[in-house]
């Protein structure tokens, strides 16, 4: 009836193994591994071509594969020794298993990392923070995203606390033509990573919350994520009817058709909304609980490139890796791909308005990654799975703040003993 | 009777035998050995294995199952998948095959118009790819754009829609019901094809004696078509157990809301492939594999021992 899909996938692994095995490279060319297979045109067309500027003679080749095979495929490529001689790195745990099985090679030579801080470095370390495998490339930021048409429609202005944003979103919902917050929980990631991280550092206080989280001095049951899953949990009324079966793909088709007035979003959705919108847009920061002072926002470190240890032209993979660095390369890929932040120190100036408002925040706001990322989903339950699962039940209605907190918390308990 | 056959071979030199042999038996030994008996043996020896954060492995015996079937963080979600099989294959054994042997009855009949028709539009969904199959069915049952709000609302029963595939309660049943309707054509044709085969002899006798339509399909259509019932079960049985596809393309690999959707081909792709920040754990993986391998082998063993063996055939 149904072929049994163990065997199919592990026959496509196989094949994609001996595909890239055809077309191992050799001395004076690269080949670039990659999940952002979007994003091939841009390589080809933009990046390659600005790098060759400066090395004519190295030949790079953007070979990217599709995202959700990405990390097997990269990984049997890795053991089959037929892997690119660049590597793109994902986040955090995926790729330091990379580095412990001696697959990555360490950049702390490179020239130019000394361009990146240390929060921009943190995805791609080891856990004392001594070691740098990949230079870092991109973050996204979160935030909300809104049609101006319907603000100016209804006369309301970006709320800045989280008062005035439940004022809007009344607003909104008593006027009836726009769908006030759109957001859906079928994928689930959106409501933790859109919702949960989205809102929620300003709660936790960032970076400084995230550490104590790893440190074991704060716990997932403390009042302060608590509080950002209440916050979240009062979403629903305003939400689309049947949130619960609405996709990513049809928020972001709800929000682009200009039906609804506030986007909770990722800043990647900005060239999806550039394609397709037909109506100015603006972002706002998540807005602040009240009491609060300093503002903060998820500025989450996403992708980075590393070298292949097993890589046979280590020379101009450096030589790439160093131009990586440069502001040249943050400038074409800031405005490229607008919504993927350069993380160097230096300011990169941005075309685009709503992805300049949302770099614009990282000069009014403090930084930080997602809690769950570092170190907090090694272990068995996953804190990241049971993030998602947690906070679309929350936004559901199907489980108390109170409760997500204590899930989370006993589940990590589990295995997570933090270092004294 | 004599048998031809074993008389031509019984007198064959024995080498030409032995030739004979590996021309006709030969590539599908090697083609079974290399495709399906070599990974489920790899798949097998790699459950006693497990790996270290440098990646080497070292071998643990039976730990991964004492683990999975032992610890609660894993035979939690172990038996929520198996309980969620096994409502997946409930409603198919209630649904499709029943549904699949009514329109296989009704298409036997004398004089139905456009026979081929019928056929054809039935079978047509289980030719689709699942990946166009649940993107389809995503859109028609959405609560933003989906036409089953408006076609309950015109005939007035409105207020009985809901997003059925975002809740909790009623996820899986829908997605086993998307999953009935794209492949209820293959109980229909296998036994439409079985219903065939029956001589008209039987069917004008059972007319002579007054039997209508209805008793004829009852009395005589359906304990002759009962082997094959049984087939379409058997398949159905190990295609659910297998089931993979549908929940992953709409659902995703963590098969929400809160894993009411969640079926052991989901929680194998999860355990050996990892998800967003879970990496894959292929020796844990080879574990639940192995493990769907003897509950489908099980299944299989009641059904020869206890089904196989009573079934009747008859022989026109």
């Amino acid at each position: 009836m149904r072929r049994t899909f163990k065997a199919g996938l592990g026959a496509e692994v196989a094949a994609l193994a001996l595909l890239a095995g055809l077309a191992s490279a050799e001395a004076g060319s690269l080949k670039i591994e990659s999940w952002r297979n979007d994003d091939a045109d841009i390589w080809n067309s933009k990046i390659i071509p600005a790098f060759n500027k400066h090395y004519p003679d190295i030949k790079v080749e953007f070979a990217p594969s599709a995202p959700k095979e990405y990390n097997a495929a990269l990984n049997a490529r890795l053991d089959g020794g037929t892997a690119g001689d660049l590597i793109t790195c994902r986040p955090f745990d995926a790729s330091l298993a990379l580095y412990q099985k001696h697959q990555l090679d360490a950049v702390d030579g490179i020239k130019g990392m000394d361009n990146f801080s240390d929060l921009a470095k943190a995805a791609w370390q080891t856990d004392d923070g001594k070691t740098t495998f990949c230079v870092p490339i991109a973050s996204v930021i979160a935030g909300f995203i809104y049609n101006k048409e319907a603000f100016a429609k209804l006369g309301v202005s970006e709320p800045k606390t989280l008062d005035e944003f439940h004022a809007v979103l009344e607003k909104f919902k008593k006027d009836g033509t726009y769908v006030p917050l759109v957001m859906g929980t079928a994928d689930q990631w959106e409501a933790a990573t859109m919702g949960f991280q989205n809102i929620g550092p300003d709660y936790w206080k960032g970076e400084t919350g995230r550490a104590n989280l790893i440190a074991g001095k704060e716990r997932l049951t403390d009042p302060q994520y608590v509080a950002a899953f209440k916050e979240i949990a009062g979403w629903a009324p305003y939400l689309g009817s049947g949130f619960q079966a609405q996709t990513y793909a049809d928020s972001q088709n709800l929000f682009s058709l200009g039906k609804g007035a506030i986007y909770a979003a990722g800043s990647w959705d900005i060239s999806t909304f550039r394609g397709q919108a037909k109506f100015a847009m603006g972002a706002f920061p998540p807005p602040q609980p009240a009491g609060t002072t300093d503002c903060y926002i998820s500025d989450h470190t996403d992708i980075a490139m590393g070298i292949n240890a097993a890589s046979k032209n280590k020379e101009d993979a450096k030589k790439f890796l160093e131009w990586l660095t440069t502001p040249e390369f943050a400038t074409i890929y800031a405005n490229a791909l607008p919504g993927f932040f350069p993380l160097g120190t230096t300011p990169v100036k941005v075309e685009d308005d709503v992805a300049a408002t949302m770099v614009g925040w990282r000069q009014t706001c403090k930084s930080t990654i997602r809690n769950s990322y570092q170190i907090l989903s090694r272990g068995t339950p996953n804190l990241e799975n049971e993030l998602w699962n947690v906070s679309a039940q929350v936004v559901n209605g199907k489980l108390t703040p109170e409760a997500a907190g204590k899930q989370l918390q006993d589940g990590l308990d589990k295995w997570y003993k933090p270092a004294k | 009777m004599a048998e031809p056959v074993s008389h031509v071979t019984a007198q064959m030199p024995r080498a030409k035998l032995a030739g004979l042999l590996l021309f006709f038996l030969g590539p599908a030994v090697v083609i079974y050995t290399l495709f399906s008996i070599y990974p489920l043996v790899a798949t097998m020896a790699l459950s006693t294995y497990t790996s270290d954060p440098s990646g080497s492995r070292s071998f643990v015996g039976l730990a991964n199952f004492r683990t999975l079937l032992g610890d609660a963080l894993w035979s939690k979600p172990f038996w929520n998948a198996l309980g969620n099989n096994l409502i997946f294959f409930i409603v198919h054994m209630c649904v499709q095959n029943p549904v699949g042997i009514a329109l296989a009855g009704l298409l036997s009949l004398p004089g139905v118009r456009l026979k081929g028709f019928y056929r054809t539009v039935m079978f047509l969904p289980t030719m689709l790819s699942v990946v166009i199959v649940g993107f389809s069915w995503n859109l028609i049952l959405s609560p933003l754009w989906g036409v089953a709000s408006g076609a309950l609302k015109a005939v007035g029963l409105g207020s009985l829609f809901a997003p059925w595939l975002g809740l909790e309660s009623s996820a899986l049943v829908t997605l086993s019901l998307i999953s009935v309707w794209q492949f209820v054509g293959i109980p229909m044709m296998l036994i439409y094809a079985a219903l065939l085969n029956i001589p008209e002899e039987l069917i004008d006798a059972a007319r002579v004696d007054g039997l209508g339509q209805f008793r004829i399909f009852f009395h005589i259509k359906l304990p002759l078509v009962l082997p094959t019932i049984s087939l379409v079960s058997v398949l159905t049985f190990v295609a659910n157990f297998n089931a993979f596809d549908l929940i992953y393309s709409v659902k995703g690999a963590l098969a929400g809301p809160n894993f009411a959707t969640d079926i052991l081909g989901t929680f194998f792709y999860r355990t050996f492939f990892g998800n967003q920040l879970q990496l894959g754990n292929p020796t844990m993986g080879a574990a639940v594999a192995t493990v769907m391998f003897f509950i489908i082998l099980l299944g299989l063993c009641l059904y020869l021992f206890l089904v196989q063996r009573r079934i009747r055939r008859y022989a026109f």
